[in-house]
Formats: structure tokens, sequence, C-alpha cells
């Protein structure tokens, strides 16, 4: 598999990559989003944690990714990209985006998908600890 | 010594040609050129002699008589030949009489070019059993027993399994077979060249082998066809010239079997203190890893196993990654997500592995010329690139807050 430079740029150095805390610590914490996608037998899971301050801005993203090198590279660059957001503006991350800016070739596709979802699933659980309708 | 990299780990893929191998067959190219089936002048026999004196150094190998050897492209070719070529000879009813043609038992791990020919004979007729091993791999004498039926005419089991190296039992599952007069073959692919070898001491029929597992070339291989007690007979799959005792038409590929001779020639020399190295160096690397990791499986039997091969289980770091990480060593992944396809290995599947943990598999295979400076690299290597990914992984940290990774309901995707 050849990767693009940009995707080995993010593997050998991933951005944002930890939590804001234990499984049982971040779902008691409101201003943290989690998103957990994917399926090990899949061979990818990729977490997403957001932490959102008092105006609804993303201030920091955290990720970890059991996957293979576009899987890291795609929830690297979906942290990087997600930093300094409204929350609604996170949801404007497409998935398209992630393939154009890492040259994901067409295998890797379901990669980003992966990363958009992860982002998805993020921000409904920051929302719905705040009752924040969609 | 500045170890050279990368380095190859891959060697039950391929192995380099020896270049004793690569001397011996040079001259067949250019001077000595000439068609072993050219009867009437020298050139014609001078190639001649070099083929009867590879099917010599190959019958030695195994102990067989040279009659016994048929030379082939290799294992892909000798397996479909045995296992078409016995079908389709030892059949209790021909294609379209509506009757039963015969059974044939195989097992579910084996290489696609023994499960793909058993397949097609599946379609044309024929009832085939795939034997599920245990955990460990290995295919029993019993095993085979239980799934014999008076209308089975062939079995085909490997000796060495080219995933996991697992050693099944060979000259067992022969007896059994010449005691109910059942045709037996093994593709002996991985096994062969690598561990001694006698047809007759380890009863069987049909053995299949190939040239570029062994420091020989890519292109040719041989099958083991028994002439005597009992005498099998195949239907040849290739028609033409006659050539092979009729098994096998077509000009032979002579650089390729003077190469596969040779090889076979220093095996049988080397065979002995290159398997103590290889084990010794086999086992450094799964100490190594053994003990430095949590969450680690050597998969398969503990010792039946083929000394120069290995398949580690990393729980909780993806294969693809780990292969990325670790990209100096050319291993095998045991997933198959590098061939677009997200489908763990149905070797490790076969033994009961989970998919999480076929996902992240590494076959690591050594050879003729792997050195322990290079073992010790690639293990340090193998250690640091799963330590450095399981910081990444979401799984692990689940794993050490005590979350069972298996009992999540995981959203497929």
């Amino acid at each position: 598999m050849a990767y693009s430079d940009k995707v080995i740029q993010h593997y050998e150095k991933p951005n944002n990559v930890g939590n804001f805390g234990t499984t049982a610590e971040v779902k008691q914490r409101k201003d943290v989003g989690v998103g957990i996608v994917g399926a090990p037998e899949c061979g990818d899971v990729m977490q997403l944690q957001i932490k959102v301050d008092d105006q609804g801005n993303i201030e920091d993203a955290r990720f970890k990714c059991f996957g293979c090198g576009s899987a890291i590279a795609s929830s690297s660059l979906a942290t990087e990209w997600l930093k300094g957001r409204t929350v609604d503006e996170g949801l404007q991350i497409k998935n398209t985006q992630i393939v154009e800016e890492l040259s994901l070739p067409p295998v890797k596709i379901h990669c980003s998908v992966l990363a958009e979802d992860a982002i998805h699933a993020a921000i409904a659980d920051y929302k719905k600890k705040n009752g924040i309708e969609n | 010594m500045t170890l050279k990299l990368p380095i190859y780990m891959d060697h039950a893929a391929t192995t380099p040609c020896d270049p004793r191998v690569v001397e011996a067959m040079l001259p067949y190219f250019t001077e000595k050129f000439g068609n072993p089936g050219s009867r009437n002048h020298s050139f014609g026999w001078e190639a001649e002699d070099a083929v009867d004196n590879a099917r010599r150094q190959v019958a030695s190998l195994i102990g067989a008589d040279r009659k016994e050897i048929i030379f082939t492209s290799g294992s892909t070719e000798s397996n479909n030949l045995a296992i078409k070529g016995a079908a389709n000879m030892y059949q209790k009813a021909g294609p379209g009489e509506g009757k039963p043609r015969g059974h044939i038992i195989t097992e579910i791990i084996e290489h696609k070019a023994v499960l793909d020919p058993c397949k097609r004979l599946e379609k044309e007729g024929f009832d085939v059993t795939y034997l599920e091993p245990g955990p460990d791999g290995v295919i029993t004498r019993a095993m085979v027993e239980s799934a014999m039926r008076d209308d089975t005419i062939l079995v085909t089991i490997m000796w060495a399994n080219n995933e996991i190296g697992v050693i099944s039992e060979i000259p067992e599952i022969g007896k059994l077979c010449h005691e109910k007069n059942v045709v037996f073959h093994t593709d002996a692919t991985q096994w062969v060249g690598k561990a001694p070898t006698d047809v007759n001491a380890d009863n069987i029929d049909l053995l299949s082998m190939s040239g570029h597992k062994i420091y020989g070339p890519k292109g040719v291989g041989a099958l083991y066809v028994r002439r005597r007690r009992p005498r099998i007979r195949l239907v040849a799959l290739q028609e033409g010239g006659g050539q092979e005792r009729g098994f096998r038409s077509g000009t032979l590929n002579v650089t390729g079997v003077v190469g596969l001779g040779k090889a076979c020639e220093l095996c049988a020399a080397e065979m002995d203190s290159e398997r103590d190295r290889l084990l010794a160096l086999r086992k450094k690397i799964e100490d190594k890893v053994v003990s430095e990791l949590d969450v680690v499986q050597v998969n398969g039997h503990p010792e039946r196993r083929m000394p120069h091969l290995t398949n580690i289980s990393f729980g909780f770091v993806e294969g693809e990654s780990l292969m990325m990480a670790t990209k100096e060593i050319a291993m095998s992944s045991g997933s198959a997500c590098t061939s677009a396809s997200l489908e763990p290995s149905y070797v490790l599947k076969g033994l009961g592995v989970g998919d999480d943990l076929a996902h992240s598999s590494l076959r690591i295979s050594l050879g003729r010329w792997t050195t322990e400076e290079e073992v010790d690299y690639a293990a340090d290597k193998i250690v640091e690139a799963v330590r450095k990914l399981r910081d990444l992984s979401p799984l692990y940290d689940m794993h050490k807050e005590g979350i069972d990774v298996s009992k999540i309901e995981w959203q497929a995707h």
C-alpha cells in the first residue's frame, strides 16, 4: 500500500493523541463529548473527544485510534480541524475534504467516513449531555 | 557489522535463490540449451542427463525413486494435478451418471491451491469433507479416521501450514490411508527441504513441493507419484508430447529443473544444522516479544511447528498499522486488509482465533541467511511498534480500565 506523504506525516507524528480522562470520567463531564465508532472485527475503532467551552467553541480535541495508517491520519486530521470551531461548524467537516487533504486511495475512503462519523458522534454526545436540540 | 535494511523475514512466501543454485543453472541457458526430448543428438542427451541428475537429487531428498518425480511449474500445479488427477482416476462413478463420484477429505486451513481444486471437484459431483483442526492447528489421524467413509477415495492434508507452521500427523494419516486403500496426498511445500522426509516410511502416495521455497528458482516444482505398493495413477491435466511419463506434457524447464535439483541437494546437506540454528532464532523472537508485551499469543501448537516460522497475534493493535510501524522488516500480516478486503486470515479464524487478534498478527519466517543481529533488531522493533500503537489504541485503554472489549456492542460498518 503506497501512502501519501501527508498520511505518513500524521501516522509518524499524530496530533492530539489522548483523552480527557478515563471512560468513566468523561461520561460524567458535561464539557466533553465522546464519539466511538467502528468495530474491532472490521479493523478500525476510532475514539474522538471534544472539549467545549461555555460559548460552544471546541477548545480542544483528542483522539485514539485502532486502525490502519489512513484511519490514524484521518482521526489526527479531524482533531486538528475541529479545534477552534464551534460545535455546529464541526458538523460541516465532510469525509470528502479528508479524502482530498490526505489523498486517500479508494480502498481507504471508509477511514474518512469513519472520521466524519466520529465527529458527529462526539458532537451528538456533547449536545445530549447538555440538553441541546439538534 | 552494520545491519542492512530492509530485513527479509518472509521466507514462507519465497526465498532468494542460493548462488550455488544459480551457478548450477547458468550453463543450461546458453551452451547446454538442448531439449531433453531430442533423442538424436548430443544437445538433447546433455539436457536429458541434467534432468536425470536433478530427478535423482529431488528423489534423494524425500526418499523416493527418481522415476517417481514429475516436474511441474510449482506447488499449485502439483496440487491441482494430484487432487484432480487422483479424483478423476479413482472416481466411483463418472460425471453425468447421476451417482456420487466419491468422497475426498481435506481441511479448512489448507492453502487455496488445495481448497480451490477441492471446491471445483465438489461442483463436479464429488463429496468433500473439510476437517476443522482444534486451536493448535494440528490435523490428527483420529480426525481423518472419523471422517472416513466407504466411498472415500482421496485424503489431502498439508504437512506444515504456510501461515502458522503447524505440523500435522502426516506419517500416521498416511498409515491410516494405506490401511484403508485410500490415496494420500500431502502439500509439503513448507516442509520439504526443512525437515527429514521419507515417502516410504511416511506412507505418502502423492507429495507436492516447490523450488522457490527452498532457495531454488520460481516457476518449478515437483510432484512425487508413488509407483509401487500401491502404484498411483492420475488423469493428466495437460496433454501433448507425453513428457513426464504422460503425467505432464510440455518441454521441461531444464534450467529450473537443474536449479530445483541443486536446491534439494543443498537442503539435504544443510538441513540438520539449519534446523537447530533457525529454531534458536525463532525462539529468541518469540521469547522477547512474549516477555516484554502483554496480550500476545503465539498461534498454533507450541511444539509441533516448523523451526523457521512463527505467527504472533498482538491484542489491541491493527495489522496494517503494525506493518507500517515495522516497515524495515519484510513480514506478512495475518490480516488481508492490505489486499483491500477486510477479512482477517481464514487460517487464524479456522483455529478459532478471534477476529480482533486475527487482524493483528504477524507471520515471521526466517531463512538461510537470517542473522542473530537481524533477529534482535526485528524483535526490538516489533516490541517498540506494538507499544507505540497501543499508546494510540482506544481498545488498549479500555482493556487497562478493565472493560471487556469483546463484550461491547460495536456498530459494524
